[in-house]
């Protein structure tokens, strides 16, 4: 198979404030009815002179239909899952997004629903969260959810929360300060543990890519509030000693809580119980197939265990019988981390998945995606140059961290030359997150929504760029050649004196001719 | 559904059996619980997830949804009157438009080379807001206000290494939640009081509790309650005579009319985008945004992405990416500052769209429309017997508090005859407000029409009888 000859729109397309004609109109405010301006005048009399605006913002000027244009243009400038087989962005977990479940939020039965009305008025939404909190008992194994963390970091800035509120509680909240997480495990898991005032131990992995559970011996005490881990972790390898690492962190009066952004490939198959875990949360836009939205609105439903339900956030849905309610007297609750009840549409669409999945398929979705990263493997394990570290010979469960190493000692072509020589096939390959202990890496997470022929697409393109970096490195040097734009120029992204943040900022550093 | 029949889901290509046997044989397995081989059966889950069956079909699971939701009855079939954190404003058709194209509604982290067009949008997103605040550096969005608001005194922590924030004790109570949370542990929050006649700060009270150790002063404008802070300059003026900044939350639909925060002495300024061209969605449209002034030690200390503009190997094309990455736990872990992640950026792109709608000449119109029905409504309100509005005696801009506390009816009981006439009363602020007595928040934007503002005091006339 070969890589379909792709090319990226490319619209030359201006930036917004480059199309202001002094004087057009996107869209007009509807006039003040002549009774009201009787009534009470301009309205801006009322305001005091000095905290009234005296310079118009400088926005652009445009009629509708060129910001519409504008908007579709720089839409075709983006590569979303809908259009590309979307396995190269490993960790993300980049579905298919069914789009019956986009009508059923836009629906003004969702979209106009105000959070501060009447319980009354809005039983439907409340019995949705509700529910969906029960099939995530399920799914989990533990016993309440809370769905107001709108990502997975805000997740796992909840769980800090809690286990410094549990520590709290138990007269502990200022001798255990510190956090375990480990390598492989998301940057947030680490940041966002600092954020709450703890010190960050890390555990580096072995040489079998699994944390090394002697060091874990070694970093837990009476400092340790917690643990803050992935499994499987960004290598996809699943770490088989889990309840034991849990067991460790409990054995020291810590608390464990279960990193799983991204379950995808472990759904009704082992659980956060099982492993011994106090809390755990899924990334909505991850495993529950809700869009990611180039980076949110999105939804990281955190999960505890019955000891720890008086901790969660408030409020909390629950169903006494007739009506959903909501609760604010958790006992011990951290109070918010996002305004209102976290993002309801989010929390529909990941509702209808379920529904539309059943326990069946969502055991089904797990397998699949299962096999198709396995098979994956195989295929990229074969390709000049590619590599994939740690455990030989096993098999991973969603995804991969490869590695180009062998590639760029050979040929000089390192993995953003490679990712943007993607980009000419109409595909994405992300790198991985820092620190790069594996070298020139790469991620592929197939999830269950591609096929095994638009698999095969993908590999072709990575064996066709394997081929090109053997015999013709500058050729992927020099890419891309079908994309929107052409290497882009670093240096003002690090220079204080260069950088440009906002057009006007670029206008004062560089001025109009650029 | 039983379990030896095959199960092909839509969703799911590879589930037809033949493409399954012939995927194991390439991996060379013979079953797909060999691929599990590396859990122990210990951890191996061997119950049942109690789950509903399968709703394969699509219109199944259409009626099934629109059931339940049916039994919502949301603001378009009433007459809502609710703010206080999520507001109701027409959304042009073109931010859904937008919003729902494939192209962003399923992109996630490409590269500035295939997702070009959602750096650009982003980029313009910033760009947009900084000429709204009058401000150079803007983030891609966060959460909301409440994240924003939270992550801005954590900023002013860092820039002055100093531990405690002042804070207005009107601010918004989930932003004062989220934000006790957030620095728990880190930082304190010490609340200022309010003048009872007006609302605004207490400028006596702030004076005597900015010491040494206080990084910043965090107030509303408008406040949460509605009014306007007529002493912005005497706030900033504490703060920087102490060697500390001034933080100020602002809703962005005011600033058509009302002077940026900038112009009054705030260095960091937030606030929330819900309200620029995003629907309510239950309290799911919020997102976050935070401004500085473009000095490094301002930026260097953002938690979030920062899309910059930069030029590319061909001549006259513009290319965007990661300013400063390395500040962001992206780069360096738990030595980032704080941390970053998925956020809002769909609404992010969709205040930008909306921005570039509504240009300056909208921008102004809407603000003085919100200003004059809410100055309407508060007149017509004020005509019934024992309701004092506006409770505080300052400008107002599009939320105001009724007190109904002199008619001797409690918000509930008055906001249960309003919803017998189908009208949202305003949210009761007894809980969080417990010393303001029998008030309401209401607010009043350009979806209100005069008939509306009519009948909302028709209904709370016969609701006070």
């Amino acid at each position: 198979m070969k890589p379909r000859a792709f090319h990226q729109a490319k619209w030359d397309e201006e930036v917004i404030f480059e199309l202001s004609t002094t004087g057009e109109r996107g869209i007009l405010v509807p006039p003040v009815e002549k009774g009201i301006e009787d009534e009470v005048g301009d309205g801006i009399s009322g305001v005091p002179e000095f905290l009234r605006r005296k310079v118009p913002p400088a926005l652009p000027e445009i009629s509708q239909m060129r910001v519409l244009k504008h908007y579709l243009r720089l839409s075709q400038h983006t590569l979303g899952a809908d259009l590309n087989v979307d396995i190269g962005q490993g960790t993300c977990t980049v579905k298919y997004n069914p789009k019956i479940y986009d009508v059923l939020a836009a629906s003004p039965k969702s979209a106009e629903l105000h959070p501060l009305q009447d319980e009354s008025t809005v039983q439907g939404a409340l019995e949705i969260i509700y529910r969906t909190d029960l099939f995530m008992r399920e799914i989990s194994g533990l016993d309440r959810f809370s769905f107001q963390p709108a990502s997975g970091s805000a997740a796992i800035l909840a769980m800090a929360s809690i286990i410094q509120a549990w520590h709290q509680t138990r007269g502990e909240g200022k001798t255990r300060d510190e956090v375990i997480t480990t390598i492989f495990s998301h940057p947030s898991d680490a940041a966002a543990a600092a954020v709450k005032g703890y010190k960050v131990v890390t555990i580096h992995q072995t040489d079998d890519g699994l944390p090394d559970i002697e060091a874990l011996k070694r970093a837990v005490s009476e400092r340790t509030a917690g643990l803050l881990i992935t499994n499987p972790e960004d290598t996809g390898i699943f770490n088989p000693k889990i309840d034991d690492i849990t067991r460790i962190v409990r054995a020291a009066g810590g608390l464990s809580g279960y990193d799983q952004a991204n379950a995808n490939g472990i759904l009704g198959v082992t659980r956060a119980r099982e492993a011994g875990f106090d809390m755990c949360f899924f990334n909505l836009h991850k495993t529950f197939g809700t869009p990611h939205g180039c980076g949110g609105p999105a939804c990281g439903a955190l999960g505890v265990v019955r000891e720890l339900t008086n901790y969660l956030p408030v409020p909390v849905v629950d169903f006494d019988g007739e009506k959903y309610v909501l609760r604010r007297d958790l006992k011990h609750t951290i109070g918010k981390v996002r305004s209102f009840y976290g993002v309801f549409p989010a929390v529909l669409k990941a509702y209808a998945w379920i529904m539309s999945l059943g326990e069946r398929g969502l055991r089904e979705a797990a397998n699949v995606a299962v096999l198709n990263n396995n098979y994956i493997l195989e295929k990229v394990k074969k390709i000049r140059g590619a590599s994939a570290p740690f455990a030989p010979g096993r098999h991973r469960i969603e995804q991969v961290r490869y590695s180009w190493e062998k590639m760029t000692k050979e040929t000089g072509v390192t993995t953003e030359d490679v990712a943007l020589r993607m980009a000419d096939f109409g595909f994405h390959l992300w790198s991985s997150h820092h620190p790069f202990i594996v070298p020139e890496p790469f991620t592929i997470e197939p999830t269950e929504s591609y096929s095994k022929t638009e698999i095969d697409e993908y590999l072709a393109a990575l064996k066709q760029i394997s081929d090109e970096a053997y015999r013709d490195p500058a050729k992927v040097k020099g890419a891309p050649y079908r994309s929107v734009v052409h290497r882009i120029d670093q240096g003002w992204f690090e220079d204080p004196a260069k950088w440009a943040i906002t057009w006007r900022a670029y206008l004062k550093k560089h001025g109009n001719s650029g | 559904m039983s379990d030896d029949k095959p199960f092909i889901h839509p969703y799911i290509p590879n589930s037809v059996p033949a493409v399954k046997e012939q995927m194991l044989r390439e991996i060379g397995v013979q079953t797909l619980d060999e691929l599990y081989a590396d859990i122990p059966e210990r951890l191996r889950f061997r119950g049942r997830m109690d789950l509903p069956e399968p709703m394969t079909s699509e219109a199944a699971l259409k009626r099934h949804v629109e059931t339940i939701l049916s039994r919502n009855r949301s603001c378009a079939e009433s007459l809502s009157f609710l703010g206080g954190g999520c507001w109701p404003h027409y959304v042009p058709a073109v931010c859904d438009e937008i919003n729902r194209r494939s192209e962003f509604l399923t992109a996630y982290a490409g590269e500035p080379y295939e997702d070009h067009g959602r750096f650009q949008a982003l980029f313009e997103y910033e760009s947009l807001m900084a000429e709204l605040l009058d401000l150079d550096v803007v983030n891609v969005p966060t959460f909301d206000w409440c994240q924003a608001a939270s992550t801005s005194v954590r900023m002013a922590g860092r820039i002055t290494k100093r531990n405690e924030v002042l804070v207005a004790d009107t601010a918004g109570p989930d932003r004062l939640r989220v934000m006790q949370n957030y620095c728990r542990g880190v930082m304190s929050l010490v609340l200022v009081r309010h003048d009872p006649a007006t609302g605004g700060m207490d400028i006596e009270d702030l004076a005597a509790k900015f010491t040494d150790r206080t990084a910043a002063v965090y107030f509303e404008n408008p406040s949460y309650l509605g009014f306007l802070e007529t002493q912005g300059t005497q706030v900033s003026g504490v703060a920087h005579a102490r060697g500390g900044l001034c933080v100020v939350g602002v809703d962005p639909t005011s600033l058509g009319v009302i002077a940026p925060p900038s112009h009054y002495g705030a260095d960091i300024v937030c606030g929330d985008i819900q309200p620029l061209g995003v629907h309510m969605n239950f309290g799911g449209g919020q997102a976050g945004f935070i401004a500085t002034r473009d000095e490094e030690r301002f930026v260097m200390e953002y938690p979030s992405r920062l899309f910059g503009i930069a030029k590319t190997a061909v001549e006259g094309e513009w290319g965007f990416g990661d300013v400063a990455y390395d500040r962001t736990s992206f780069g360096v872990r738990e030595k980032g500052k704080e941390f970053v992640g998925t956020a809002a950026a769909l609404w992010g792109i969709t205040a930008g769209v909306y921005l570039a709608l509504m240009g300056p000449q909208g921008m102004r119109e809407l603000g003085q429309h919100i200003l004059q029905k809410s100055q309407y409504a508060m007149k017509k309100i004020a005509r019934l017997p024992g309701v004092k509005v506006p409770r505080f005696r300052s400008p107002h801009f599009k939320e105001f508090v009724v007190d109904f506390t002199a008619t001797g009816r409690t918000v509930a009981e008055v906001n249960r005859a309003l919803l017998e006439r189908r009208i949202f009363g305003g949210a009761d602020l007894g809980p969080d407000f417990p010393g303001l007595g029998s008030c309401a928040l209401f607010c009043v934007t350009e979806v209100h029409t005069k008939d509306d503002i009519d009948a909302l005091a028709a209904a709370l006339g016969e609701a006070l009888r």
